[in-house]
């Protein structure tokens, strides 16, 4: 019976491994090659520890390829300003919804509900053609304003509003805030949990997007990384030392924040999967 | 009917709510509901988008001549082959991997946190790496050929193409929904694994007839949450093929369509909302009925 159990969990442990393997592999191929001269990776073979170890692929990404830094920045930019305003606004809507009274309060909420199934193929033409009139092509609010509240994260700070103690509001406003002062100044700060994981994921939506930075930004100097990595892929087919190190530039970011918030990634997974 | 006097305080909490909600509204308004309403106007135009825009109303015509569009038939049946291929396998790997990491090992924490890594990883880096992974003296082919089985010109051939990026959107998705089952998983109480032990069961006859019925809600949730995510390919077929859905148009997708209508074309954008409208249809009705079958056999 006891050997049994062994083999039963050498089995499990052998699966959980291969799988590992197969996951990690592509990340490890790549991170070796962006060290590599060109003519190793050519040279073919499967030596996952460069023979000749440079750091000249990034050097030359950032100082040779001159759009590369402002993709980066770019990137960046619109990431971090995209998700302020989420946290911001995501979260005054889910208070407003879970605490306040006023009329339309219902239709209010389930409309953000309805929105939450609309595929968004069917509202990318026609803000192809909005953003045109408001001349917000190619400009960094035409990506982050249609994208600065989330219906998904409406909801999921409604949920946690309602859940919070009333008494701490209450308290709050025997000591002279108002509605205003206490939402900011209470309110907000003792959210950071579901505001963490809310950030993670918008940053994420954000930073790996590339339908609407391809079709809003036509000046390559306004590309993001994903739009700009694959125009750098066609023009330099065959550079793929140079390929690689600036995708794990673009994956480093994300690798940072997800090692430093892992708890309230899968919190807010579970989050999701609760539905 | 009564006409409600609202006290002042009344009043005030009213306008404190919408000016929380002003921002969702007025972002609502403007880009959502509004460019809902215009996409199905546009669904019966035709726009003109050289020198000043113009729409001209169409009728129909922009529905029926999806009967008779080759590009349309061979996308709808490229889309549909990946929704019918991906959705399975990867609930299924994720499922397996999720049951194999609740066996109480140690170190579930660890593979956790690995198999998470490419569901993170932006569709353009995946695709970068595996792009290059695929080439016909590429890494791949490499393992392949060292090992004695056959090698494919995996992004280039137009029969191995589709696979070759399903393949890559497997392996990156299933972990997502690993992690959802993985939190199902916990809340299982142990109780009825015990009482399954006391009648005998083997660990396979516990997860067929405990494990399988328990999660079937979740199951429901990863189907919907698939189907929706495999209808809507782009990134991965845009990248693949440089935008036209080839090698011979096997990685052509509804929506990689639906953007060269609109946006490689100067008076297609009205046939493209169609489209779009088309596969929101399409879509809204899986999800519906998905929802449907799953309410009938709600075990609880």
């Amino acid at each position: 019976m006891k050997s049994q159990m062994n083999i039963a969990k050498l089995l499990l442990y052998a699966i959980l491994t291969s799988y590992a393997i197969v996951t990690l592999i592509p990340f490890i191929w790549a991170l070796s090659a962006s060290f590599k001269p060109l003519n190793e990776i050519l040279a073919g073979g499967l030596n996952f520890i460069p023979q000749e170890f440079t750091f000249n692929n990034y050097i030359t990404i950032f100082t040779e390829q001159a759009l590369f830094p402002r993709w980066l920045f770019n990137s960046v930019f619109v990431a971090v300003i995209g998700t302020a305003l989420n946290l911001v606004f995501n979260s005054m809507a889910g208070y407003a919804l879970a605490r306040l009274t006023f009329p339309g309060k219902k239709t209010l909420f389930i409309t953000i509900l309805a929105v939450l199934m609309i595929p968004a193929q069917v509202t990318m033409i026609p803000n192809f053609l909005i953003l045109k009139e408001l001349g917000w092509l190619n400009s960094y609010q035409g990506l982050i304003i249609p994208g600065m509240v989330n219906a998904t994260f409406i909801f999921m700070m409604r949920q946690f509003f309602v859940n919070f103690p009333r008494e701490v509001e209450e308290a709050a406003a025997i000591d002279g805030l108002g509605r205003f002062g206490t939402f900011f100044r209470i309110v907000m700060p003792m959210a950071k949990p579901a505001l963490a994981a809310q950030a993670i994921f918008v940053f994420m939506s954000f930073w790996n997007n590339f339908m609407a930075p391809l079709i809003i930004m036509t000046d390559a100097s306004m590309y993001t990384l994903p739009v700009g990595l694959n125009a750098f892929q066609s023009d330099y087919a065959t550079y793929w030392n140079y390929i690689m190190a600036a995708s794990m530039v673009f994956t480093l970011p994300v690798l940072v924040i997800y090692i430093f918030f892992n708890r309230f990634f899968l919190r807010g997974l579970s989050f999701r999967g609760d539905k | 009917m009564a006409k409600r006097k609202y006290t002042k305080s009344q009043l005030r909490e009213a306008g404190q709510g919408y000016v929380f909600l002003s921002p969702t509204i007025l972002t609502l308004l403007v880009f959502l509901i509004g460019p809902i309403i215009f996409a199905l106007f546009l669904a019966f135009t035709r726009v003109q988008l050289l020198g000043d825009t113009s729409f001209t109303f169409v009728g129909f015509d922009n529905f029926t001549r999806m009967v008779d569009d080759t590009r349309a038939l061979i996308a709808l049946r490229n889309t549909a082959f990946y929704v019918v291929v991906v959705v399975p396998v990867q609930t299924i790997l994720a499922l397996v991997l999720a049951a194999t990491l609740n066996a109480g090992l140690k170190g579930e924490k660890f593979f956790r946190i690995i198999y998470f890594l490419p569901t993170l990883t932006s569709s353009a880096v995946l695709v970068m790496i595996f792009m290059w992974m695929y080439r016909p003296d590429g890494f791949i082919n490499s393992i392949l050929g060292g090992v004695g089985l056959p090698t494919y010109n995996w992004i280039n051939d137009p029969n191995i193409a589709l696979i070759s990026i399903m393949i890559m959107n497997i392996w990156a998705t299933a972990p997502f929904f690993m992690v959802i089952y993985l939190a199902a998983l916990q809340d299982i109480p142990d109780s009825l694994y015990e009482a399954a032990d006391l009648d005998g069961a083997n660990a396979v006859q516990k997860f067929w007839h405990v494990t399988v019925p328990l999660l079937r809600p979740v199951t429901g949730f990863a189907v919907i949450m698939g189907i929706i995510g495999t209808f809507q390919l782009f990134d991965q077929s845009y990248m693949f093929s440089g935008g036209s859905g080839g090698p011979d148009n096997s990685t052509l997708t509804v929506v990689l369509l639906i953007y060269q209508y609109a946006f490689a074309a100067y008076d297609q954008m009205g046939y493209a909302a169609s489209l779009a409208v088309a596969l929101a249809i399409v879509i809204l009705a899986a999800t519906l009925i998905q929802r449907k079958l799953q309410k009938d056999e709600e075990v609880y």
